[in-house]
């Protein structure tokens, strides 16, 4: 009776395991797409494997104990303490167990270290709390920040298909090249995790690590920060856009393209002198992008770490303060990042009219996008 | 009031102080063991609450409870009282009551520092607990408090290293207690390999704790005066290295959930043989096993950091060494079944909770061999794969020990039985509610489920919601324990000397509830 | 009393060996710089020796990328002038870094460089760098600054691209704005 139940026990067991193996069901890793991420993934199924089969013969015999060798069921002790020969063989066993296993891993460590021969090298920076990727040697360099709206965060819209999973500016990889990959970040450890490519590097304030993946097939890859760094840990995603070699190629040229386009703008718009309400509506639009998850939206923020601009000190204090910290960080509270990299001298000029003249904020004063660029140079 | 207690051989007190200062000043092992036990209570409570208000902010995706900020700091805090406030005390609790018993001796060595050991506690907790209402709140870096994040935090996180140093304080000399105990003062006739094993895998413990809790102490150290004294251990800027933090933590926190562990296993090894009427099978090797484990758990500390970027050597040294300590892992669960067979079985309470452990711990178990699997691990590392991993060994590990113990020795401690159905309605409900918690966050972690993070993808919604239910069904659940422990102390049947027919050991010689004073003599031992 | 005694001499024990194991995690710091140095993991912030070997190895070719980055809050603009070079082991190279100083202040900072892989660095012969020693901008200063260097023919051949990369560093208390605050340095004290 009991050997019929360890048999259905054993196929019950190897039917979840096949259909977790088969089906791209939430039991299992997500469907791998590198020579990597296919390698861990049949390395784990021998894992589970293995663990099936032992769950059985262990839960095997001592669930046949507990029917069998009961008191209720008139069962006598056998006083027996030890058996040299079961111990022995029960060390054994488990140790060439340990090895069978270690030695498919040691493959697949070797190869997930060698990052050599890539194709293109492109660099991710984590901050405090988004991405920036750069490609080395392309001068291609931009921030990839989380697109969902704060509404949907906070229930007050229904959320999206890729919530907390989309970001504006995805990485852009060619489709079956080598891609080799440097992790760093620039405040705290944070770490790039692409669960369909099977990557996962930290990223050490101060040092660069390269891991590296190659496509199989188009499409787009998403995975998250995976080290905890802060408040927003949760809010920095991270999405590559797999294509075929011949569109990475033109989106290079276009991102370069755009890079010099932007130049001219910026340079152009530097120049023009804007009303108050211009400054004040694109401001707005700049503060909620960017500062309301720490100043919140009605600018109260949550003060110490994030202190209030309604009436806060530099917000209405002298402009040069109020630009110097939104240009360059905070050196008290290094989660005040230094904007200037990341936008704009038009949006700078615009966030820090919107904030003098909101949240209570009455200052009536405006900033111009050209006394940002001075600054700036 | 004063209080002399006199100490004659077999005598009672002359006078003692009554009320609060009694537990105050109490050096009695019985009583210092019956102060570790409910302060742990306590701090499972307070920690309970904690993973109850992160189960509820993740019962559906959305910010609906909690901000971020206070999410992590919840998350840190949940995982600090757990480990430092709950499992640890808990287990000394039993050392305290259970090794003078067990070993025929009349009192711990030091039993005025053992009234220390327990007294640091509760500053230290009501240290961590005050941290969410420092400027800026608790620290909320995570229990493994890695720079430079840690270094970013406010006075929070200096309340939280001035309480691990406390709590360290309280386990190392509390260490020191048990080793010199144990060492020094077993009845004649008691050798070595006739300790039992709970007595055995406390001195593990012991040492263990002795020469890891120093180097938290200087971990936490290091954050301290990089944090306020312009040293820079572990800013790049400097010349340091934010990854050495990691190196110098686990090389403690490896350590540290072994420390958790093995008095677990002693308390199973002592539940199983008498519920199944016969000695222990392979106690020769079960020593040595528990000494192997405490040996190599020293050597794989870098299985928790795999993805830093440690060249493959590396990565190839910390898997191999972890794959091997599942050896002595396994060696012990199937001497745990092989006492079992052939056995003459009946499943009281603290049966059920010891084939429970024994369940749910090969399955925490084989997760973490799972784990150890350096590529593999690069998928599942800071997933909710890991949480499951380490909730099953520490929850259903640890803690489910914990209540077999208690259950196995309360009548002899209070001299009732508690209530056996009660107890069996703990276990089943403590059973499904926490399989139904945690079973599923393997699952969340394959899928690709970062933790210690607030808020989800819509594709992690069905696992959170089950495992939300879940855990507080487990959280509720313990309620009913209480209500079991407390009335039991209140009344019950009353129990003999020996309460467990199978059970064999020198505390079940002793009457029940066991005199305030035993083996003023010390018994001897054939 | 006997049994006291030998209580109280373990006491003694044990606690030097909880002392002991509280220096030695402090002993763990020079140990993992140590270890690092022997792999070849860290960097060394001193110029190398030239080996005695300095053939060139004609036959092999190494992409070198070279690569900036600044902690954040440091108000420069940090770039190499050239983003690759192709090299043969043991030939002298030259590659510049240009930064600007974009505040109204002077400014002293540190770089930090780092390989990619990081088994690279045991190859790297660095003869003059900019990362040897602090770098002091006046406001708005632009510099162009040298790195000098030849990689080992030794270097294995499984490294055929390999990444230098440099982080800028503020050092703390040299700016007025700078405070000693101790929350969330990231600046050098060197």
């Amino acid at each position: 009776m009991t050997t019929r139940l360890a048999q259905i026990l054993a196929g019950l067991l190897l039917c979840l395991a096949a259909g977790a193996a088969r089906s791209q069901s939430k039991y299992n890793f997500q469907p791998p797409q590198t020579v990597i991420a296919h390698d861990i993934y049949d390395l784990h199924m021998l894992l589970v494997g293995i663990c099936a089969v032992i769950f059985v013969v262990v839960f095997g015999l001592m669930f046949y104990a507990i029917v069998r060798h009961r008191r209720s069921v008139g069962h006598q002790a056998k006083q027996f303490h030890g058996n040299l020969r079961v111990e022995v063989l029960w060390t054994i066993i488990p140790c060439l167990i340990v090895v069978g296993m270690a030695y498919p891993a040691t493959k697949t460590v070797i190869a997930m270290k060698d990052t050599s021969h890539a194709d293109i090298t492109v660099k991710a920076t984590g901050y405090q709390w988004k991405w920036r990727y750069d490609y080395l040697g392309e001068d291609i360099g931009f921030y990839s920040d989380l697109s969902t709206p704060r509404e949907q965060i906070e229930n007050r819209a229904s959320k999206g298909e890729n919530y907390l999973l989309e970001v504006d500016h995805p990485l852009v990889v060619p489709v079956g090249k080598k891609v080799r990959i440097l992790v760093t970040a620039n405040d705290v450890i944070h770490s790039w995790w692409v669960p369909a490519f099977g990557v996962k590097q930290d990223g050490i304030p101060g040092f660069v690590r390269d891991s590296w993946f190659k496509v199989d097939a188009p499409g787009v890859y998403r995975g998250q920060c995976a080290e905890l760094c802060g408040k927003e840990h949760g809010f920095m995603p991270i999405v590559v856009d797999a294509v075929p070699e011949e569109k990475y190629n033109a989106w290079v040229a276009d991102q370069k393209a755009k890079n010099s386009a932007a130049v001219v703008a910026a340079a152009s718009a530097a120049g023009k002198t804007y009303s108050l309400d211009e400054l004040k509506t694109e401001g707005e639009k700049v503060y909620a992008k960017n500062c309301v998850a720490c100043h919140q939206a009605s600018g109260q923020g949550m003060p110490p770490t994030f202190p209030a601009l309604a009436h806060g000190k530099i917000a209405t204090g002298p402009v040069p303060g109020m630009v110097d910290i939104v240009m360059n960080g905070s050196k008290k509270n290094p989660t005040m990042a230094a904007w200037k990299g990341q936008l704009s001298d038009t949006q700078i000029a615009a966030v820090i009219t919107f904030a003098r003249n909101s949240f209570g904020n009455t200052l009536g004063d405006m900033v111009q996008p050209s006394q940002i660029a001075a600054v700036r140079n | 009031m004063q209080a002399v207690l006199e100490r004659a051989a077999g005598g009672e007190p002359v006078t003692q102080p009554k009320g609060i200062m009694r537990w105050v000043r109490t050096t009695n092992h019985k009583e210092v063991g019956t102060l570790y036990l409910w302060f742990a209570f306590a701090m499972l409570m307070v920690g309970g609450v904690m993973a109850l208000m992160i189960r509820a902010e993740l019962f559906e995706p959305g910010l609906q409870i909690v901000q971020p900020e206070l999410f992590n700091q919840l998350v840190t805090l949940h995982g600090l009282i757990m480990v430092f406030g709950a499992i640890m005390p808990a287990f000394v609790g039993f050392a305290n009551w259970q090794i003078p018993l067990m070993i025929g001796a009349q009192d711990m060595a030091f039993p005025r520092l053992n009234n220390l050991s327990f007294w640091l506690l509760p500053p230290a907790a009501i240290l961590l607990v005050a941290s969410f209402f420092a400027p800026g709140g608790a620290t909320a870096a995570g229990w493994t408090l890695y720079a430079p994040l840690s270094i970013q935090m406010g006075p929070g996180m200096d309340m939280a290293i001035f309480a691990v140093h406390i709590l360290g304080a309280s386990s190392i000399i509390g260490a020191i207690n048990i080793i010199t105990t144990i060492l020094n003062m077993r009845a004649p006739g008691m050798t070595p390999m006739k300790m039992p094993m709970f007595v055995w895998t406390w001195l593990i413990t012991a040492y263990l704790l002795i020469v890891v809790m120093p180097v938290l102490a200087g971990a936490v150290t290091m954050l301290f005066t990089d944090r306020h004294f312009n040293t820079h251990f572990f800013n790049a800027a400097g010349g340091g290295d934010p990854v050495l933090f990691q190196h110098i933590f686990w090389f403690f926190g490896h350590p540290e959930v072994y420390i958790l562990i093995l008095p677990a296993f002693g308390i199973i090894s002592q539940v199983i043989p008498a519920f199944a009427r016969k000695p222990l099978f392979g106690y020769r090797s079960m020593v040595l096993a528990s000494c192997a484990i405490a040996i190599l758990s020293i050597a794989v500390w870098g299985h928790h950091m795999f993805t830093v970027g440690m060249p493959a050597a590396g990565q190839l040294f910390f898997m191999y060494a972890t794959m091997l300590v599942a050896v002595p892992t396994g060696v012990k669960v199937f001497n745990w079944v092989g006492t079992m067979w052939e056995g003459s079985l009946t499943f009281e309470t603290p049966m059920l909770f010891a084939i429970g452990f024994i369940c749910v711990f090969v399955f925490g178990g084989l997760t973490g061999v799972i784990l150890a699997i350096a590529p593999v691990d690069v998928q599942m590392q800071d997933s909710y794969y890991v949480v499951a991993h380490f909730h099953y060994v520490m929850v259903a590990g640890s803690l489910f020990a914990i209540f077999a113990g208690l259950y196995y020795w309360l009548p002899k401690w209070t001299g009732h039985m508690y209530d056996e159905k009660l107890g069996k309605w703990h276990f089943w409900l403590s059973m499904i509610f926490f399989n139904l918690t945690f079973f599923v966050m393997f699952f969340l972690g394959l899928a690709g489920m970062p933790r210690r993070i607030p808020d989800y993808a819509l594709q992690f919604a069905d696992f959170n919601k089950i495992a939300s239910i879940g855990a507080f069904g487990f959280g509720l659940t313990q309620l009913l324990l209480l209500y079991v422990v407390i009335k039991c102390i209140r009344g019950g049947e009353k129990v003999p000397a020996r309460v467990w027919d199978g059970a064999s050991g020198l505390e079940w010689t002793v009457p029940s509830p066991a005199p305030h004073h035993t083996f003023a003599t010390p018994p001897v031992v054939e | 009393m006997d049994g006291s005694y030998h209580n109280q001499a373990l006491l003694a024990k044990l606690a030097v060996v909880a002392m002991a194991m509280f220096g030695f995690g402090y002993l763990l710091v020079p140990f993992y710089y140590k270890l690092c140095e022997v792999a070849g993991l860290n960097q060394l912030q001193a110029a190398d020796s030239v080996p005695r070997n300095t053939q060139v190895d004609e036959g092999r070719a190494i992409t070198l990328q070279f690569d900036a980055n600044l902690r954040d809050g440091l108000p420069w603009v940090f770039r190499p002038l050239q983003t690759t070079a192709q090299v043969h082991p043991g030939q002298f190279v030259q590659v510049l870094y240009e930064v600007r100083n974009d505040s109204d202040q002077a400014v002293l900072a540190q770089a930090v460089p780092s390989y990619a892989p990081q088994a690279a660095a045991l190859y790297f012969r660095k003869l003059e760098c900019f990362c040897f020693t602090q770098q002091s901008l006046r406001p708005h200063e632009t510099r162009q600054m040298p790195v000098v260097f030849l990689i080992d023919p030794a270097i294995p051949g499984d490294m055929p691209t390999v990444t230098l990369s440099y982080t800028f560093f503020e050092i703390e208390g040299v700016r007025p704005q700078a405070s000693a605050n101790g929350k969330g340095r990231d600046v050098a004290r060197l």
